[in-house]
């Protein structure tokens, strides 16, 4: 038998192959990103820095800013007590808990954010009771937070879990056998084997958490300088047709998104190891 | 510290691991809790370690039942077959563990820590070898490691599961002969489970045989072999 007619590809495909494929990624993901900073700056440095300086857009870049710094630690905490307590530990409905942290991921944004609508809006169930004791949730802060919690929920426990479980518990158990107590078991022993993981899913985390659209959109009411985040202060703009102050944000939103990406590859390269399962 | 098993029983979901098991291991004995694959074994141990529960019977440590004591507090040392070392942590660390996490009152200093340290690491034949991390030593020399950790805190019962089973023969060896030198030296009791009879036979003072949950011979090698209790035991010696 010839050992290498299964493996070897004639040359002419493999660059046929290889082409094809660099010509769809410049077409679909390149072009659409060059697009935006070459839109931002068209109109010169000057009025790229005049949009960022408008209010509005400061309101919305201040906004976004907020969302992240109260829904990426919540979503870190709790990621990392679900992925704790799936992994570690066997109780009763743990299948329904597993499946139910992807239920952000497989719903539509709108519909997240239409359940906090029906949850707290006026006519909500928690509606007439909100307005008695005067707490404003939807179109407001509170509202966005909300809904952007429950869309970034995932990240951080996806990101755990599987790890989590191919670890498996014998570290843990050794800390207990050697008298650790449940707090210094989590914090000397699980903790430092998940720390990367954890970083590279509060980064997806904070990514999601700053381009959030649908679900952001349909509690914030849309009040200029109060209530849009940067996303949603994009679509007004480029509503009113202000293109250049609408790309010149845009162009932040999608410089956070490289540098979320920058930070990812670097993590994969440099701590690769323990993102994934691994022997010990 | 004799260790007193009492009609222990434990099932996982609807099949019963542990089925009324009673046993007796003398106070400094070495013995070997020995069956094939699935007969209850390592339940028993981790059972007896407090890393599992028992639905029915009770467990002493000389006069005291600890049936209800939590892992922690049983002051037992426990070696995995997989090491279980801290891979964050160097050698030295991973074997400190165990004073390092005491309460600031009852912890040593640190130099006394250190001392510990490297004592044990000296009882175990790796002198030295403090500084390095789990990834950077061989397997029998992991398991050398994880052997100290669990003496650092002095306790009086040592319990393995399946100690040398990711070994080569020959590190196996060497490690059979170490282990029962510390136990002799340090006056401990120890429980150690195996599926190779040759292992247990060669090193325990006493083999309990475990076969579907149930203790089918408990008895000192020699007796085991002069008189199997039963066809069971008869087949598994062959």
């Amino acid at each position: 038998m010839n050992k290498r007619s299964s493996l070897v590809t004639p040359l002419w495909l493999k660059t046929l192959l290889i082409g094809t494929a660099l010509a769809y990624v410049a077409l679909v993901l390149l072009l659409p990103l060059a697009s935006i900073f070459v839109e931002a700056f068209r109109k010169g440095v000057s009025t790229y820095i005049e949009a960022l300086q408008d209010p509005d857009a400061l309101s919305a870049i201040k906004l976004t800013g907020l969302v992240a710094v109260i829904a990426v630690p919540v979503n870190m905490v709790f990621g990392i007590v679900m992925a704790w307590a799936i992994t570690k530990h066997d109780f009763r409905g743990k299948g329904l808990l597993i499946a139910l942290i992807d239920l952000p991921f497989s719903v539509s944004p709108v519909v997240s954010g239409l359940v906090f609508v029906l949850l707290f809006g006026a006519n909500g169930w928690f509606g007439a009771w909100l307005q008695e004791h005067d707490v404003q949730i939807i179109f407001a802060v509170p509202g966005i937070v909300l809904a952007t919690i429950f869309v970034t929920f995932p990240f951080v426990a996806r990101q755990l879990i599987p790890l989590m479980t191919a670890q498996g518990r014998s570290a843990e158990e050794a800390a207990l056998t050697l008298g650790a107590n449940g707090w210094q078991t989590f914090w000397h022993v699980t903790l430092p084997d998940i720390r990367w993981a954890l970083l590279y899913g509060v980064l997806l985390c904070n990514a999601r958490a700053m381009g959030e659209f649908g679900a952001v959109s349909v509690v914030s009411g849309h009040i200029r300088g109060k209530t849009n985040t940067m996303p949603l202060h994009i679509e007004v703009l480029y509503n009113d047709y202000n293109f250049a102050a609408a790309f010149a944000v845009a162009s932040l939103l999608a410089g956070l998104a490289l540098v979320t990406l920058g930070l990812k590859s670097l993590l994969e390269w440099q701590h690769g190891d323990d993102l994934k399962a691994h022997g010990h | 510290m004799t260790i007193f098993v009492q009609d222990i029983a434990k099932s996982f979901d609807d099949h019963a691991a542990l089925n009324g098991v009673s046993l007796e291991i003398e106070d400094k004995a070495f013995v070997a809790l020995l069956g094939p694959s699935g007969s209850g074994k390592t339940t028993l141990l981790r059972v007896i370690a407090g890393l599992a529960f028992a639905e029915r019977g009770r467990i002493l440590f000389g006069g005291t039942d600890v049936t209800d004591v939590p892992v922690q507090a049983r002051g037992i040392g426990f070696v995995f077959q997989q090491y279980a070392l801290f891979r964050h942590m160097t050698v030295a660390k991973n074997i400190a563990f165990g004073l390092d996490i005491m309460r600031r009152k009852a912890k040593p200093d640190k130099s006394a820590i250190a001392a510990r340290v490297e004592e044990l690491l000296t009882l175990v034949q790796l002198p030295g070898l403090g500084a390095r991390y789990p990834s950077q030593l061989s397997g029998g020399q992991r398991q050398r490691v994880a052997l100290a950790r669990a003496l650092a805190r002095d306790p009086k019962i040592l319990l393995l599961d399946e100690p040398f089973g990711a070994l080569d023969a020959k590190v196996r060896r060497e490690l059979r002969v170490a282990l029962r030198e510390i136990h002799d030296r340090l006056g401990l009791t120890t429980l150690f489970v195996t599926h190779d009879r040759e292992e247990a036979f060669a090193l325990a003072d006493k083999v309990a045989i475990l076969s579907d949950g149930q203790v089918a011979q408990y008895a000192a090698p020699a007796e085991i072999e002069a008189n199997p209790a039963n066809d069971f035991v008869r087949a598994f010696l062959e």
